[in-house]
């Protein structure tokens, strides 16, 4: 399946992933409206330092997916390979971050767990943290024996 | 291939999606005391709070067992296993052979033998669905509740029924509350915010006899209570597999594949031990993702595809009232303790290794990165582990680490 990967050394730090992201996950049609003096939550996440290393982390879509196996409320199932959370079962333990390896479950501003789905119930076509990196960084790709 | 699984919670289901990733043709018979479709039963305490409700907290989705095709009998008890004739006697008298066969069976609260104990009224255990609904309908907002075990059961009913009754106290035989998961120094942080909420604690105390309604505790005081909830522990249902001779220490001993010492006959989830990886002793590490980890392992073994499950590690996450926390791994060697108004992060290092982490409150955000250290025993001298301990983040792993893993 494809998956969402991050070429380092093309990440100029900007950030724009995490906007776009945040804005194809919250349901709106003006990212302004959207994003302007909210606390946004994105799920896929830059790390910055200071020599100009930068690069996005987020869910992997494991094959074998911990957070999937160790959800103590069978919250986290996949959708064709997708690794989904379903707000409605997550009762905010948090157990699935003490698992993840890739930080890639974070807490919503109201209880239940986020994570990254690809944008499958937002965005047609590409994850929006892809189609908005405007140096190819981020990538939606088919990889061998992923 | 027949499969009979004995069990229906994580383990049992771990099973089912492990065999089913290999034999999607062999009949699977699932085979459970309990009536309920799968559900999670940690959930149980949320149940209480009225943060979920019956639906949603079944474990799979209703059609789980016709997708999975498993024939669920459930509200069946088995009784008897007979490795050598290769079937399972069920209380009904049914026999149901099988070629593989996963026990399953969980654990039992302990109740310890206490002067008066037992003609206590309103007694409860806190563990299965039945329990929890036994103790719903018998609580009163005028109910005072009396919890022997300040471990993690105790505290999750605790936080469960507060809010529905007059009071709550807590009395465990170790000075501190959750002893089995945190140091002393989290346990107090973590009373101080309990205590606030109203909870009262009897540490280092327990009671030593019972008469109508009051408790006498060891040291001397007493404690009235209307409902006594019995939260000391649990201990594994191995006596299946111990009367067809198979071997038992305190619980369940089987190889890292889940077999037991019968053959075809494997174990899994909280009836049996596990290596636990940051010590390479065998314990009962009675938690969900090890059940469900192991079952599945057991699962994949059984239909024929080789595994192992070698990484069992003690991990728990948890809320009270709002203070969440994350443990995981041991408290062993050196003890590396952060703390400040709103976080506590004690960090374990032994022989270059981390083995164990403890955080409470505003700093759980990628706590996996820290399990993920202990699981694949990552050399400390590979990582910024100054970095790390500030919070979890990429950056403190090599280029080619991250490349391995994102790129």
């Amino acid at each position: 399946m494809k998956r969402v990967y991050v070429r380092e050394e093309w990440c100029l730090g900007c950030h724009l992933c995490e906007y776009n992201c945040a804005f194809s996950n919250s349901g709106q049609d003006d990212m302004v409206k959207a994003l302007k003096d909210k606390d946004i939550r994105p799920r896929i996440h830059v790390e910055d330092r200071a020599d100009g290393v930068h690069f996005a982390v987020s869910c992997r879509h494991c094959g074998d997916a911990l957070c999937l196996k160790s959800c103590i409320a069978g919250a986290i199932s996949k959708r064709d390979g997708v690794v989904c959370i379903d707000r409605d079962k997550c009762v905010g333990c948090y157990t699935c971050v003490l698992v993840c390896p890739y930080g890639a479950l974070r807490p919503s501003g109201d209880g239940p767990m986020e994570k990254c789905q690809l944008c499958l119930d937002s965005a047609a076509g590409e994850p929006a943290c892809v189609r908005g990196c405007p140096n190819r960084a981020i990538v939606f790709e088919e990889k061998e024996g992923a | 291939m027949g499969y009979v699984i004995i069990g229906n919670s994580a383990a049992a289901i771990g099973c089912v999606e492990g065999i089913r990733r290999v034999d999607k043709e062999g009949e699977i018979t699932l085979i459970a005391s309990e009536k309920h479709h799968t559900y999670s039963r940690p959930l149980i305490s949320y149940l209480l709070e009225g943060k979920t409700d019956l639906e949603r907290m079944k474990y799979r989705p209703d059609s789980f067992y016709r997708d999975m095709g498993v024939d669920a009998r459930l509200g069946v008890t088995v009784t008897a296993l007979c490795p050598r004739e290769r079937k399972v006697v069920c209380e009904n008298g049914e026999e149901i052979p099988y070629d593989k066969l996963l026990v399953a069976t969980g654990s039992a609260p302990f109740v310890p033998e206490i002067p008066g104990l037992e003609r206590v009224e309103g007694k409860f255990t806190f563990l299965s669905l039945a329990d929890a609904q036994a103790l719903e309908a018998a609580l009163t907002p005028e109910s005072r509740v009396f919890i022997l075990g300040a471990g993690l059961i105790g505290l999750k009913c605790a936080e469960g029924i507060a809010g529905r009754v007059k009071s709550v106290e807590i009395a465990d035989l170790a000075p501190q509350i959750l002893p089995s998961i945190l140091d002393e120094r989290a346990a107090r942080r973590v009373q101080n915010h309990l205590e606030r909420q109203g909870l009262r604690f009897h540490l280092g105390d327990t009671a030593a006899r019972f008469e109508k309604g009051r408790a006498f505790l060891k040291s001397g005081g007493t404690v009235d209570f209307d409902i006594l909830v019995v939260a000391v522990g649990v201990r594994p249902n191995v006596s299946l597999v111990k009367d067809a001779g198979g071997q038992a220490a305190r619980g369940i001993v089987t190889d890292d594949t889940g077999l037991t010492t019968l053959p075809d006959v494997y174990a899994a989830g909280d009836c049996c031990e596990s290596v636990d990886l940051t010590t390479g002793e065998r314990r009962v590490l009675a938690l969900l993702p090890n059940a469900y980890l192991q079952g599945e392992c057991a699962g994949k073994n059984m239909a024929g595809l080789p595994a192992r499950f070698d990484q069992a590690v003690a991990m728990n996450a948890m809320g009270l009232f709002g203070l969440h926390l994350i443990t995981a791994g041991s408290c062993r060697g050196e003890a590396l303790v952060q703390e400040d108004g709103g976080a506590y992060k004690a960090f374990f290092v032994e022989d270059g290794l981390l083995k164990g982490y403890i955080l409470v409150g505003d700093c759980l955000e990628n706590a996996g990165v820290y399990t993920a250290l202990i699981r694949e025993r990552t050399p400390l001298s590979t990582v910024d582990f100054g970095l790390l301990r500030e919070r979890p983040q990429f950056l403190a792993f090599s280029r080619e680490k991250r490349r391995e893993m994102f790129a």
